[in-house]
C-alpha cells in the first residue's frame, strides 16, 4: 500500500516532541516523520533523526575546479599573446595569483550553494501537504505512513496536543 | 545586552512585514523623488557618453576625480554586510540578528552602484567589455591580467556575486513567510522565489550551515576587494604618494569604518521609518558605536603610519604631496576637515554611553564619518595627481565639473532608492533569525536577579 502524508499541527514545541516520541513509540520509522518550523530549533529539540549531508566537500571541489579555471585563463591569455614587456617572463605568477585567488574563491562560493540546494532538496516543484498556520509559528508534524495507519496516527497525535491533524485531500 | 521582551510569531511576521504589505504614506513620493535625482544623473550621463570626458573637468595630470573617488567609497561602504554578517555570525554574536539582512542588502546595492563609476568614467563604456572580460572577441587580444585594472573586476564580480548569493539563500525562508501571507500573483512570485521551502528539519540544518559556511568564504573575498581596489594606486610606481604598502590593510580598515557607520545609519532610518523599534533597539546601535570605537582607532593608527612613514624618508616628491595635502589651502582645510570627521567628532561621541544610545547624535557620528571617509578617499586620489612629477609638463589642480557633481550626486538617491524599493520586496530584518533569537532567549534567576540568558548552539 502506498504511503501519504499526514499533517499534525501544534502549538508548543513540547507537546510537537512527545508526538514525536509516541510515533516513534507506535513503531513509525524515524525517517518517515519530520518536524516543519518558521525557525530553526537547536538540533534534537523534538527528538528527531539525526541529517546526514556532505555539504563540506561542495566547496572543496569547487576551489579546485575555480582554481583550475583560473590558471588555465591567465596563463593560456598570456600564451595566447605573447608579447614581450620589458624583459619580463610571459607568464607572471604574481599578477596570475589574484586572478587564480580570486577563480577560486568564486568556484567554492558557486559549489556550495548548489551543495546547499541539493542538500536540502530544493527546489521542489510541489510543496505537498502544508499549513500556512506553521510560518506563524505553529510546528507540523508530518508523517508519510501506509493509509491503515492513519488513524492510529491521528489519534496519537490527537493525544499529544495536536490542534488539527489534516490529511491530504 | 538583551532589551527587548520576547515577541511571538505573529508579531515578529505582523511587525517586520509591513513595508511589504502596508505601503507607508510617505513611500512613493520619497522614491519618485530620488529617482528623478537618478533620472537628472541618466541624462549627464547620456550627454557625457555623446560629447565625451571634455565635458567633466577631467584633465592631465588629474585624470582620476570624482567618480574614481566615489568607486573607491562605494566598495567601501560594500564591506559592511560581510564584516557584520559574517564575523558577527561567526563570532555568534546575538545582537547582529536585526543588522545582518539589510547590511547585506546595503552592500550588493553599494557595489553594483561601485561598478558604474569606473564604466562612467571610461567614457565610452561599451569599451570596457574588450577591456575587462575575458573573451577575445575575434581580435586575439585578451584582457591584461597583468594590471589592477583586471584584478579589480574579478574581485568586485566575485564579491557581488558572493554576496547576492548569500542573501538570497538566507532569504528562502523569509520568502515562505510571504508566500504563505499573500494572495494572487504575489503568492504565486514567492512561491517560485521559496523554492517550496517547508522548514524542516533537514532545510533549516543546512540553512544554518550556509551561513556559517559562507560567511567562511566570503570573509577572504572582502578582504580581496579593498585590498584589490588598493592596488590600484599602490601599485602605480609613478605616483609618489599612492605606492604604498601600507594600501591593502589601511583601505580595508578604512572601508569597514565607512561601511559599520553607514550601516547603523540605515538601521536608524530603517527603525524610524517602519516602526520597528521592538527590533533594532538602542542596545543594537550602543553595540555598534563600540565597535566602531575599535574600528576607527584601527584605521586612525593605519592612517598616522601612512604619512609618518611618507614623511619620514624625506623623498622630495613625497615631502611635496603631504605639503600640499596638509599646508597648502584650500587642500589643507579639506585634511582638516577629513580627519576630524572621520576620527575626533564620531569616537568622541562614541565613547559615551548617553550618545551611543541617542538616535539623533548617532546619525549625526554616523554621517560625520562618511563625509570623511568620502573626502578621505578624494585627498588620497587627486593631490597625488596634482603633485609635479617628473616627466610631467602640464599640472593643474582639480575642481569638479556640474556634470560629476549631479552624477556622484545621484549614486547617494540611486542606493537609497534601491534600498526603499527592495524594502517592499523582502523584509530587511531577517524573520527567521529574529524568531530563532526568541527561541533561544530565556530568563534565569541569580541569587535575588532575573537576568536574559541565551542558549548557544556549536
Amino acid at each position: 500500500m502506498a504511503k501519504r502524508p499526514l499533517l499534525g499541527l501544534f502549538r508548543d514545541a513540547n507537546a510537537a516532541a512527545d508526538a514525536g516520541d509516541a510515533l516513534k513509540g507506535a513503531g513509525i520509522s524515524e525517517n518517515d516523520y519530520d518536524f516543519l518550523t518558521d525557525s530553526p530549533y537547536p538540533e534534537g529539540a523534538f527528538g528527531e533523526r539525526e541529517e546526514k549531508h556532505r555539504i563540506y566537500l561542495f566547496p572543496f571541489i569547487g576551489a579546485l575546479l575555480g582554481l583550475t579555471s583560473g590558471v588555465l585563463l591567465t596563463s593560456m591569455t598570456q600564451f595566447a599573446y605573447p608579447l614581450v614587456t620589458g624583459g619580463k617572463p610571459i607568464l607572471s605568477l604574481p599578477p596570475m595569483a589574484v586572478v587564480t585567488y580570486e577563480g577560486t574563491m568564486l568556484g567554492a562560493i558557486l559549489f556550495t550553494v548548489l551543495g546547499i540546494m541539493f542538500e536540502s532538496r530544493l527546489p521542489k516543484p510541489k510543496l505537498g501537504l502544508y499549513d500556512n498556520r506553521i510560518t506563524e509559528g505553529f510546528i507540523g508534524v508530518l508523517v508519510n505512513t501506509e493509509e491503515d495507519q492513519h488513524n492510529q496516527v491521528q489519534e496519537l497525535m490527537t493525544q499529544a496536543g495536536a490542534v488539527e491533524v489534516k490529511r491530504e485531500t | 545586552m538583551q532589551e527587548g521582551r520576547i515577541l511571538t510569531p505573529t508579531e515578529v511576521n505582523r511587525d517586520l512585514l509591513r513595508s511589504i504589505l502596508d505601503t507607508p504614506r510617505w513611500f512613493w513620493p520619497v522614491v519618485m523623488m530620488l529617482g528623478l535625482v537618478v533620472l537628472a544623473a541618466a541624462i549627464v550621463i547620456g550627454v557625457m557618453i555623446n560629447r565625451g570626458l571634455g565635458i567633466t573637468n577631467l584633465n592631465r595630470p588629474v585624470v582620476w576625480g570624482f567618480f574614481i573617488t566615489n568607486f573607491v567609497f562605494w566598495i567601501g561602504i560594500s564591506h559592511a554586510g560581510v564584516m557584520l554578517s559574517a564575523i558577527l555570525r561567526l563570532a555568534k554574536a546575538e545582537w547582529r540578528r536585526p543588522a545582518t539582512r539589510a547590511a547585506e542588502v546595503l552592500t550588493i546595492f553599494s557595489l553594483m552602484t561601485a561598478m558604474t563609476m569606473p564604466i562612467i568614467h571610461t567614457g565610452r563604456p561599451w569599451r570596457i567589455l574588450y577591456w575587462a572580460f575575458p573573451y577575445d572577441f575575434a581580435r586575439g587580444i585578451w584582457p591584461n591580467i597583468r594590471t589592477p585594472l583586471i584584478w579589480d573586476p574579478s574581485a568586485i564580480l566575485t564579491y557581488l556575486t558572493s554576496s547576492t548569493l548569500f542573501v538570497l539563500i538566507a532569504l528562502i525562508p523569509d520568502f515562505a513567510v510571504l508566500r504563505d501571507r499573500t494572495t494572487g500573483i504575489t503568492h504565486q512570485v514567492y512561491s517560485m522565489l521559496s523554492l517550496g521551502w517547508q522548514g524542516n528539519a533537514r532545510q533549516w540544518k543546512l540553512q544554518i550551515i550556509s551561513g556559517i559556511l559562507l560567511s567562511a568564504l566570503i570573509l577572504p573575498v572582502f578582504v580581496s576587494v579593498h585590498s584589490i581596489v588598493s592596488w590600484d594606486f599602490g601599485m602605480a610606481m609613478a605616483v609618489k604618494s599612492w605606492h604604498s604598502t601600507i594600501f591593502a590593510p589601511y583601505f580595508v580598515v578604512g572601508a569597514v569604518h565607512s561601511g559599520v557607520s553607514a550601516v547603523a545609519f540605515v538601521l536608524i532610518l530603517l527603525r524610524w521609518a517602519y516602526g520597528w523599534q521592538a527590533y533594532i533597539r538602542h542596545e543594537h546601535i550602543d553595540a555598534l558605536g563600540r565597535l566602531l570605537v575599535v574600528v576607527a582607532t584601527g584605521w586612525f593608527y593605519f592612517f598616522s603610519m601612512e604619512v609618518i612613514f611618507g614623511i619620514y624618508g624625506r623623498e622630495a616628491d613625497e615631502i611635496a604631496v603631504r605639503s600640499l595635502q596638509f599646508t597648502q589651502w584650500p587642500v589643507s582645510a579639506w585634511t582638516m576637515v577629513f580627519v576630524i570627521t572621520t576620527y575626533f567628532i564620531p569616537v568622541s561621541i562614541w565613547l559615551s554611553r548617553y550618545c551611543r544610545r541617542n538616535l539623533w547624535i548617532m546619525s549625526i557620528a554616523c554621517i560625520s564619518v562618511n563625509i570623511g571617509m568620502w573626502l578621505e578617499r578624494f585627498l588620497i586620489i587627486v593631490p597625488g595627481l596634482a603633485n609635479r612629477q617628473v616627466f610631467t609638463f602640464s599640472w593643474n589642480m582639480y575642481a569638479p565639473s556640474i556634470p560629476e557633481i549631479i552624477i556622484v550626486t545621484a549614486t547617494f538617491a540611486l542606493v537609497a532608492m534601491l534600498m526603499l524599493l527592495f524594502s517592499r520586496a523582502i523584509p530587511l530584518v531577517p524573520l527567521y533569525d529574529i524568531k530563532e533569537g526568541d527561541i533561544l532567549k530565556t530568563e534565569i534567576k541569580i541569587g535575588r536577579r532575573t537576568v536574559p540568558a541565551v542558549y548557544r548552539e556549536d
